[in-house]
């Protein structure tokens, strides 16, 4: 794909029609006490009043370091955890709203690929049977050889023999299994992939094959992809949009071209610097200020704004008052008072 | 500058009911004092392995080194009786692993870990060891040492206890500091931190690091010189900027192509190098790179390439290394 096209491609893309809604979504999980009698002393604010949307065809990345709620926002979404409050509207449905009957339906539509491609996929279960078996449950392809054509069709697209649906998880690398992971994504038609780390567990020249295949892939069927991740560089290659979370909270949210050349939270930029660029020249002549201290807990963050004690530019009120999430440029959103 | 650590024709293989892994097959580099040296490549290529051999911690069975030499200070490491390498071991040459929650004991508190090293090698009195601990601490950036000594690891977080495995690394002033992937767990901010913190240190108290990672970002960053590895062996040897800006094996071409890079703007598809790793029991008398290779020809097959020089410094094990110049652009 040349320059032009992916610019052109990342120009229509965002614009169309909203796929996904999420409005102020909270995930509260209760920390509890006492082996005998449990009691709640406490809730682990891992999502804390998150909002965006996604547009059909779109990669949105979500980025933030370990506990700052990405993960789970991609798991609320699947409907794996019940919000504590907040709205997820997918194709103008609300998904709460539904049974659990029309949820089943729904849940061709969402897909998910896992990080571990060795701990996702059942060991006792050979590829044809892991791809065979949500077209059953669905009755996608009831009709056995038809689903067998269907499981080669599929390997094949995600760049495996088709004689691979008669072995086993183990008798493949990490690179095939997370194709594998990827197949079964496919195998129900869906509209959105959420891909929670889905190439950081595999080496470069292997997380680059994926990547180029899950670009291809959405390119091929039209795909939306919720992109979760921690490697700002993966992120930035492959998405149209990054959001940044810090403790629960989206802190930052635009196109990625601007989010990198123009981060303007101060803990994006203490994120972007800290990534190292693979070039001796280019890193000699980068600052590194590294933010100080670590994240904290959040059983008990921090007031007002969660970023404040680690921030550079942060004042008194920062202390007290939770920021806006403002637009201070055309799709370029930011929470602090301060920029 | 005078060479700390010379390793030669190091090669350590394991013995598996699968047949023999060649984990290590005819590594040679060195390190020199005070610098900072990276051993690049991805899983099973035997960084870790060639970094263990040189403290003989490769568990036997089903790990032997089977032959080479490896030179510190003038000994050779592989000829010393097992007291006499335990006088090397975190004193003169200390490691920081990748995971501080399996290498530091869980039942013993950070004190006493850190004392015991000092008081072995160093034959100090607790009081004296508790002081310098304390100490250790606060360069690493752990406040409230004689509190924190108290503490179990437990009580501490990934970057913090990796603090504290530097610390420990630090505590009889060794010579030379082998980090295996030191950040591979940790986030990127603490990644930043712990990296910078052991580069600071190391150049204030004059000591060599080696890191060995896959991120070669990392290495771009904090290597002075890069040892780039492929199945057991050195495919490439040279400084950062030699590696980064003029890479003579295709290997490291392939690497550098394949990584998606946040200072460019999107418009790049990245290359990936197609294939897999080779199987370390099966390898042949060619070229392990060659079934990946775009470069590969006939002779690939027949010989293994050596590692030679290319000019000012820099070493590749390519029959072709001369050619590869003007392909680099056009790959990447």
């Amino acid at each position: 794909m040349s320059a032009q096209i992916r610019e052109s491609r990342d120009k229509s893309v965002g614009k169309g029609e909203t796929l996904l809604e999420v409005r102020n979504l909270k995930k509260y999980f209760a920390v509890t006490e006492g082996v005998v009698r449990r009691r709640a002393i406490g809730n682990v604010k891992a999502v804390d009043g998150v909002s965006f949307t996604i547009a059909r065809g779109e990669i949105l990345g979500l980025v933030g370091e370990s506990g700052c709620g990405k993960t789970t926002t991609g798991r609320c979404i699947l409907q794996l955890e019940t919000p504590t409050s907040g709205e997820i509207v997918f194709e103008g449905v609300n998904l709460e709203k539904l049974d659990q009957k029309a949820m089943v339906a729904w849940r061709q539509k969402i897909q998910v690929i896992f990080q571990d491609p060795y701990s996702s996929l059942n060991p006792r279960m050979k590829v044809g049977e892991i791809l065979g078996e949500p077209m059953r449950v669905h009755r996608v392809e009831p009709n056995a050889a038809k689903r067998r054509q269907r499981i080669a069709e599929l390997l094949t697209v995600c760049g495996l023999p088709a004689k691979f649906a008669d072995r086993y998880p183990h008798e493949m690398s990490g690179g095939q299994r997370q194709r594998v992971g990827i197949a079964r994504a496919l195998c129900l038609n869906p509209d959105f992939i959420i891909c929670d780390e889905a190439v950081s567990a595999l080496d470069v020249s292997i997380q680059a094959q994926v990547i180029n295949l899950l670009e291809d892939l959405r390119e091929e069927f039209n795909l939306t992809y919720l992109f979760i991740a921690h490697d700002l560089s993966v992120v930035h290659h492959l998405c149209n949009r990054v959001a940044v979370m810090y403790l629960g909270r989206m802190v930052e949210l635009a196109e990625s071209d601007e989010l990198f050349d123009n981060p303007m939270h101060p803990y994006t930029q203490a994120l972007l610097s800290a990534v190292p660029v693979p070039d001796p020249t280019v890193e000699a002549q980068r600052s590194h200020q590294v933010p100080k201290g670590e994240v904290p807990s959040p059983i008990n963050p921090p007031s007002g704004c969660v970023f404040h004690p680690r921030c550079p530019l942060a004042v008194d009120s920062c202390r007290a008052q939770v920021p806006e999430f403002r637009e201070l440029k055309p799709g370029h959103w930011v929470a602090c008072p301060r920029v | 500058m005078a060479k700390l650590l010379e390793i030669e024709n190091l090669r350590t293989q394991f013995f598996t009911a699968d047949g023999v892994v060649r984990a290590v097959d005819d590594v040679t580099y060195d390190v020199n004092e005070g610098e900072t040296v990276a051993l690049v490549g991805e899983s099973g290529c035997g960084k870790s392995v060639s970094a263990l051999s040189i403290l003989r911690l490769i568990p036997w069975p089903p790990g032997r080194i089977v032959g080479g030499s490896i030179r510190f200070l003038g000994k050779d490491l592989l000829q010393l009786s097992d007291p006499e390498i335990r006088r090397v071991r975190g004193h003169q040459i200390a490691m920081v692993f990748q995971e501080p929650m399996t290498s530091l004991n869980p039942v013993l508190t950070i004190g006493l870990q850190l004392t015991e090293t000092m008081q072995y090698h160093l034959g100090m009195s607790n009081e004296q060891a508790e002081k310098r601990a304390v100490e250790l601490l606060r360069m690493v950036g752990i406040a409230d040492g004689e509190r924190r000594l108290q503490q179990y690891p437990h009580h501490f977080s990934g970057g913090m206890r990796q603090r504290v495995m530097i610390a420990l690394a630090l505590s009889c002033e060794p010579k030379l500091i082998i980090a295996d992937e030191p950040t591979t767990a940790l986030d990127v901010t603490i990644q930043a931190q712990i990296l910078q913190l052991m580069k600071d240190l190391s150049n204030r108290m004059g000591v060599a690091l080696m890191i060995i990672t896959h991120n070669l970002g990392v290495v771009a960053r904090y290597a002075d010189r890069v040892n780039v590895m492929y199945a057991g062996k050195i495919v490439e040897e040279g400084t950062a900027e030699q590696i980064y800006h003029s890479p003579k094996h295709p290997y490291t071409i392939g690497l550098l192509a394949s990584v998606p890079r946040m200072d460019q703007h999107r418009g790049r598809r990245l290359v990936p190098i197609e294939g897999q790793p080779p199987d370390l029991t099966k390898l042949d008398n060619g070229c392990a790179y060659r079934p990946r290779c775009r470069w590969a020809f006939d002779r690939c097959a027949q010989a293994i390439p050596p590692l030679e020089h290319v000019g000012d410094g820099q070493m590749s094990a390519c029959f072709r290394k001369h050619e590869l110049g003007d392909d680099v652009k056009a790959a990447s």
